[in-house]
């Protein structure tokens, strides 16, 4: 039998179209786009200047705090405007703008790093890179990675998840990424294990990735620590606690963290960024981002430098096709719906998915009919139909004590209702509300 | 871009599902059952169910319109499924008007008046039968017997199963010469036998149940945990006195038992949410209805149990949670 989470989930269609996509390059854009808030935290201080030259992966923004991060730049080239521009939270975000310079050939080598097994570094060292190099949460959460990694000495983590769960339909880019270089990403479980002092490691997948399964099986042979676990293919898997609980059937407390049961979680491109800066001391300036949608023409997979506005990778697939609706930052189930393309990718970008008229229109709101559906997904325990009316009829104090602030925002509850009750917008709503009111009280 | 892009939060796709697509598979579920009672009673249980459904639609329609000044809803098949289960919870032979009534009942008082579909506490179709029972018990309790047709059934009384039980068990008879004047087992798990209009085939009813597991519409706990439950109940009354207390197996195949806990038990508006709140929404039902049957004044009694239970519903709601993620949990390093 596969390992999954016990309570609640869904399956919803997974239309992985660019499975079989090898990763691609697209030309370097012209000009990038980079926001100093990619990360969850405190935004990071920009430190160049109008006109000033940089070179590429050359600090631009520099970590504004503990939970912050480092920002280089992607490109070789010329600062041109310090801006506010929309990104893919709707808001106007402080930007740094460059023109890539052309005549720089350091923009258009396409790097080429031999895999490096032998680990030379120590604790120290290792950590200092992974801070330097500005490297987040790959998976979406765009947390920090130096922050996890950041262990008291009582600790008792004796466990590292790496997430390649990739539940998120459409998305591909771990996918690919854990099929390309299955051997570095070893190696970059074996630079954190050595980090940590960590002598277990398990690699999450679902089931529906067998020859990632079967690669990283391989790549791991000779390294008995490092386990490989196929996952019965079911949303959300990739969310942390779910994925704990499907491997190891730890269960994070309430308001906890995976440290509380002894446990770090990576996802698999945060573990390839930092083999790429612990070898290579290479900070993170591009990721793997899927481009998709069931109308676009050459959906696929690519190395894309951050700060590249969106419309670069939609030219690059084939331009938007006719009575495309909604265009979305991330999966299906998470992403964020964005209003045009100008927005930039980020470190947190893991695919651009493209959707057409027949699915993007919402249906109307009808009564609730009871059916418990909600309450059947939901992976958190919760009662969605409940925390909708109640945060409907503004009764905040309730919501609160129905631990509404334990909601992951997979939208499953959404997804499945039959009346189409929007349900994880009344819940977000009541949940930002119950925040407000808790740091009020504090 | 000609079209405007639309921005919604997530999640951006949604399974198939809808109400409405739950009702139908409900409708669905009830053909095998409908055929059944029609095979059986012939053209009065066609009369029977349509007169319910319509009436129930027309009151809904114009109580919404007139009354409520409301949206009319009577397309979500909601009224239609009351209709039909209704009918199938009444005697082929009832009066027309009567029909009428517990159908305003059922729709008006049960429904509507407490706000309409997914705020009502009551199941509709049961609040409408009970209403009938009570006002006009004579009508409620005297069946047709089944049309004579070439199968020359034999095994036809006028009175239900349960019925001819408890009546003879008054009249300090014992289950052997009883079960002289009882319809078989197989009997009444073809529906060869008395009865309201859906109740007759054990087996149709099964049927159309199993395919509501099968599209999830339901899920076993409220059915099997009855029906389970009432069989413990009554078998081990039977193994203490077999003379005196019906086998199990009569106590399952008849009486409504499985019309009541694969279709009326189950309505998703007023049963439980959690799984544990439906096992203990469904054992309280088998114990009234085993109560009932055994020791109260009505042969039948599931109606009257699914309302009490239905009335306890918001309180099991609210007892028996989902146990909610990562609570009371003491954080185990191994
Ligand atoms: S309530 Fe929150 S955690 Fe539960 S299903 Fe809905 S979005 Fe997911
Ligand atoms: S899924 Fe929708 S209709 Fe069903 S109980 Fe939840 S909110 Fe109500």
């Amino acid at each position: 039998m596969l390992k999954t989470f016990p309570k609640g989930g869904i399956h919803p269609e997974e239309n992985k179209i660019t499975s079989s996509k090898a990763i691609k390059r697209i030309p370097v854009p012209k000009i990038v786009y980079v926001p100093i808030a990619q990360h969850i935290g405190i935004p990071s201080e920009i430190i160049v200047e109008k006109k000033d030259k940089v070179e590429i992966g050359q600090v631009i923004a520099k970590s504004g705090g503990f939970v912050s991060s480092n920002i280089h730049t992607p490109v070789a080239g010329t600062v041109t405007k310090l801006d506010m521009i929309v990104d893919s939270s709707g808001y106007k975000k402080q930007c740094i703008v460059i023109r890539t310079d052309q005549k720089n050939e350091s923009n258009f080598e396409v790097p080429d790093f031999p895999l490096k097994k032998e680990i030379t570094m120590d604790q120290k060292d290792i950590l200092q890179h992974i801070t330097d190099s500005g490297i987040v949460g790959l998976g979406g959460a765009t947390f920090p990675s130096h922050v996890k990694l950041d262990l008291k000495n009582d600790n008792k983590v004796d466990c590292l998840i790496i997430n390649g769960v990739e539940c998120e339909p459409y998305l591909t880019a771990d996918h690919r990424l854990m099929l390309e270089k299955a051997e570095e990403i070893i190696v970059g479980i074996q630079i954190l294990m050595h980090a940590l002092h960590i002598n277990k490691a398990v690699i999450g997948i679902e089931n529906n990735k067998k020859d990632a399964i079967a690669v990283l099986k391989e790549a791991t042979r000779d390294d008995k620590r490092i386990k490989v676990a196929a996952l019965k293919v079911k949303y959300p898997q990739g969310s942390e606690k779910q994925l704990i609980k499907a491997i190891l059937k730890r269960e994070v407390p309430k308001g906890g963290l995976p440290m509380d049961v002894g446990v770090i979680v990576h996802n698999v491109g945060t573990i390839y960024a930092i083999y790429q800066a612990v070898q290579y001391d290479q900070p993170l300036i591009e990721r793997v981002v899927t481009v998709t949608g069931k109308n676009l023409e050459n959906a696929s997979n690519f190395w894309v430098k951050i700060g590249t506005p969106i419309k670069d990778l939609v030219a690059e697939v084939g331009g938007l096709p006719e009575g495309t609706r909604k265009i979305v930052n991330g999966g299906p189930m998470m992403g964020k719906a964005i209003k045009n393309t100008d927005v930039p990718v980020t470190k947190g970008t893991s695919g651009i998915l493209v959707i057409s008229e027949e699915e993007a229109s919402r249906q109307e709101s009808k009564n609730c009919i009871r059916c418990g559906q909600c309450v059947f997904v939901c992976p958190m325990g919760l009662e969605p139909h409940l925390l909708m009316n109640l945060s409907e009829k503004g009764l905040y104090e309730r919501l609160s004590d129905e631990d509404v602030m334990t909601c992951i925002e997979c939208g499953s509850c959404s997804y499945v209702c039959p009346s189409h009750r929007p349900l994880l917008d009344y819940i977000r709503f009541g949940k930002s509300i119950v925040k407000k009111l808790n740091t009020a009280k504090n | 871009m000609a079209d405007p892009i639309i921005i919604s939060a997530s999640p951006h796709v949604h399974s198939a599902r809808t109400s409405k697509k739950v009702m139908y598979d409900v409708l669905y579920a009830l053909i095998p059952a409908f055929l059944v009672s029609i095979y059986v009673f012939g053209i009065s249980a066609l009369i029977l169910t349509s007169v319910a459904i319509i009436s129930c639609i027309v009151f809904e329609y114009l109580i919404q319109k007139y009354l409520l000044k409301t949206e009319i809803t009577i397309t979500d098949g909601s009224a239609l499924i009351t209709g039909i289960l209704l009918a199938f919870n009444l005697p082929t032979n009832l009066p027309i008007y009567m029909i009428i009534v517990g159908s305003l009942i059922a729709i008006g008082v049960a429904k509507l008046s407490f706000g309409g579909l997914g705020y009502n506490i009551f199941n509709p179709a049961l609040v409408g039968r009970v209403f009938l029972l009570v006002c006009f018990p004579v009508q409620m309790t005297s069946w047709p017997t089944a049309i004579e047709n070439n199968l020359s059934i034999d095994a036809i009384t006028g009175e239900t199963t349960l019925g001819i039980i408890k009546e003879g068990l008054m009249y300090g008879e014992t289950m052997t010469t009883i079960s002289e004047r009882i319809p078989s087992s197989m009997e009444l798990l073809l529906g060869l036998t008395s009865g309201s209009a859906g109740e007759m085939s054990a087996l149709a009813l099964l049927l159309g149940g199993i395919f509501l597991i099968v599209r999830k519409v339901i899920t076993w706990h409220i059915p099997v945990t009855i029906i389970v439950t009432m069989a413990i109940m009554t078998g081990i009354f039977w193994l203490v006195n077999p003379e005196l207390y019906a086998s199990p197996i009569i106590h399952i195949l008849s009486g409504g038992a499985i019309l009541g806990a694969f279709y009326m038990a189950t309505d998703l508006v007023t049963s439980p949410m959690t799984k544990k709140g439906m096992v203990i929404f469904a054992v309280g039902i088998a114990i009234i209805t085993v109560v009932i049957r055994l020791f109260g004044a009505y042969p039948e009694g599931i109606s009257f149990a699914i309302l009490i239970m239905n009335a306890f519903v918001p309180l099991i709601d609210k007892y028996f949670k989902p146990r909610r993620f990562g609570n009371k949990i003491k954080s185990k390093i191994i």
